[in-house]
Formats: C-alpha cells, sequence, structure tokens
C-alpha cells in the first residue's frame, strides 16, 4: 500500500474552475489536518500555480485542461500542478521535477511574476519541471510553520 | 464593489473573492473611476474573503493611476490575513494600509 492517498482533479484551463480546484483543495488540507492559517497559504499557493497554467498554458486553445494532483501523508501535502492535460504518473513526474532555479526559470518567473514569489513564500518546497509545458511541485508540511515560531519566541 | 464617489473623494467596497475568474471585474470597475487631480480614494476591503497575485495586480495598478495624478489611495478595514499579503509582498510598506484589528497586538 502507497503512503500517501492521490487524489487527482482536471480542470478546464478558464479562469472561474481555478475557484473550484481551491474549495478541493482547501478541504483536502483539512483532511490532513492544516491549520486554518496553512490553509489559507495553501489555497492561495495552488491557486497561483493553477492560474499560471491557466492563463500561459493555452493560449488561444480553449480545449485546454489543468491537472492538478495532491498526495496526502500523514505529516504533509504534495500538489503538482501541470499546464498540459495529460494526467500524469506522480511519482514518475515527481521524479523528473528539478530544484527550482532562478536563473533558468527567468522566463517563468517573469510570466508569474508575483505568482511564483508568493508560492516559493508560502510553500515549504518548490519545484518546477520545463517540459512538455509546465509542471509546479509544491510540498507544505503540517505543522512545521508553526513549530519554527515557537523556537523562535524561546530563544529569543 | 459598491462605489461612493463625492467631489475628490472616492470610496470603494470591495467583497468577495478576488481571483483570477474576479479580478478582470473589479479592474474594469476600478478603471471606471474618474481619476481627478488629487483624487483621494479608499478601498474598504472588510468583505474580501480571498485574494491573490491577481488581486494585488488590479489594486496596485489603480494605487499607480491615482498617484501618478498626484492622488492617494488608501486600504481600510484588511484582516490579518490580507495585511499579511500585502507584507510579504512589500506592498505593505509602499501602499497606505489601515487593517481591521483597532488596537490589540
Amino acid at each position: 500500500m502507497r503512503p500517501f492517498d492521490y487524489v487527482e482533479i482536471r480542470v478546464p484551463a478558464k479562469p472561474q474552475y481555478v475557484g473550484v480546484a481551491r474549495l478541493t483543495i482547501s478541504g483536502l488540507a483539512s483532511r490532513v489536518g492544516f491549520t486554518y492559517d496553512d490553509i489559507e497559504d495553501l489555497k492561495i499557493a495552488s491557486s497561483e500555480a493553477i492560474t499560471n497554467a491557466v492563463q500561459h498554458a493555452y493560449a488561444g486553445d480553449d480545449e485546454g485542461e489543468v491537472v492538478v494532483g495532491c498526495a496526502l501523508y500523514e505529516d504533509r501535502i504534495e500538489i503538482m500542478v501541470a499546464d498540459h492535460g495529460k494526467s500524469f504518473n506522480f511519482e514518475e513526474t515527481k521524479a523528473k521535477v528539478g530544484p527550482y532555479h532562478e536563473q533558468q526559470e527567468v522566463e517563468f518567473l517573469r510570466e508569474g511574476g508575483l505568482g511564483l514569489y508568493l508560492i516559493e513564500t508560502l510553500m515549504d518546497e518548490v519545484k518546477v519541471h520545463h517540459q512538455e509545458g509546465v509542471t509546479v511541485f509544491m510540498t507544505k508540511y503540517v505543522g512545521k510553520e508553526q513549530v519554527e515560531e515557537n523556537v523562535e519566541t524561546i530563544s529569543s | 464593489m459598491v462605489l461612493k464617489e463625492e467631489d475628490n473623494f472616492v470610496k470603494g467596497y470591495i467583497s468577495g473573492e478576488i481571483d483570477a475568474f474576479t479580478a478582470p471585474i473589479l479592474r474594469e470597475k476600478l478603471s471606471a473611476i474618474d481619476l481627478k487631480d488629487g483624487l483621494q480614494a479608499e478601498l474598504n476591503m472588510t468583505e474580501v474573503s480571498y485574494m491573490d497575485s491577481t488581486g494585488l495586480g488590479v489594486i496596485v495598478a489603480f494605487f499607480k493611476n491615482v498617484n501618478a495624478n498626484n492622488g492617494h489611495v488608501k486600504l481600510t478595514g484588511l484582516s490579518a490575513r490580507l495585511k499579511r499579503l500585502f507584507d510579504i509582498t512589500g506592498l505593505g510598506e509602499i501602499m497606505d494600509i489601515e487593517t481591521d484589528d483597532k488596537g490589540g497586538n
């Protein structure tokens, strides 16, 4: 048995479905046990990735789909957003995405603008994969921020 | 968004979720505001339940346009979460923002 539950959301690459995907992710995050603030962070980060996929992947193509893969672990959630409509093998794609390099991803950064910056700030780990479109892979751990905040409070 | 315009003062009440789908609507409504010289604009965001970079982009564009006409934009009624969004993007230092919590921490 694999160590996580996997939920895949496929929506048409249209702005009106960004909120639908966001609501679903919010529900999944609450199942994993994230706090209210962390769920709000996840909503923003995933919306940024999905918005980016919707806005840039299908210029002039009405048939596109955005695929959002969510892996739910006991201590974290992994979210993968792909702007190419094909359903992906989560583990396979996860192995392929590399760390995010500012130099290499200048184009994506410019297109994504504030969006990618927010994803990086609000999530614990972010990876971007450029091949057959753009895949954003992001991870958030349950309670990670709280622990760090507590440590800082005690030491200061 | 509900707009109240009076002389050189305009107050907008923004509500709901601002994302890729709704941000264009907000942009359209804000662009309908007559950018008089020295306009004093206030955007109340008490009823905003969600916002991401698409909303920030619209607010920043309005802020730039009003400033270009010697005006001033003030954001009011922001929740702690919303204020945080402005702060982590660096906009909190540039813009005039009033949060919802009076006093307290």
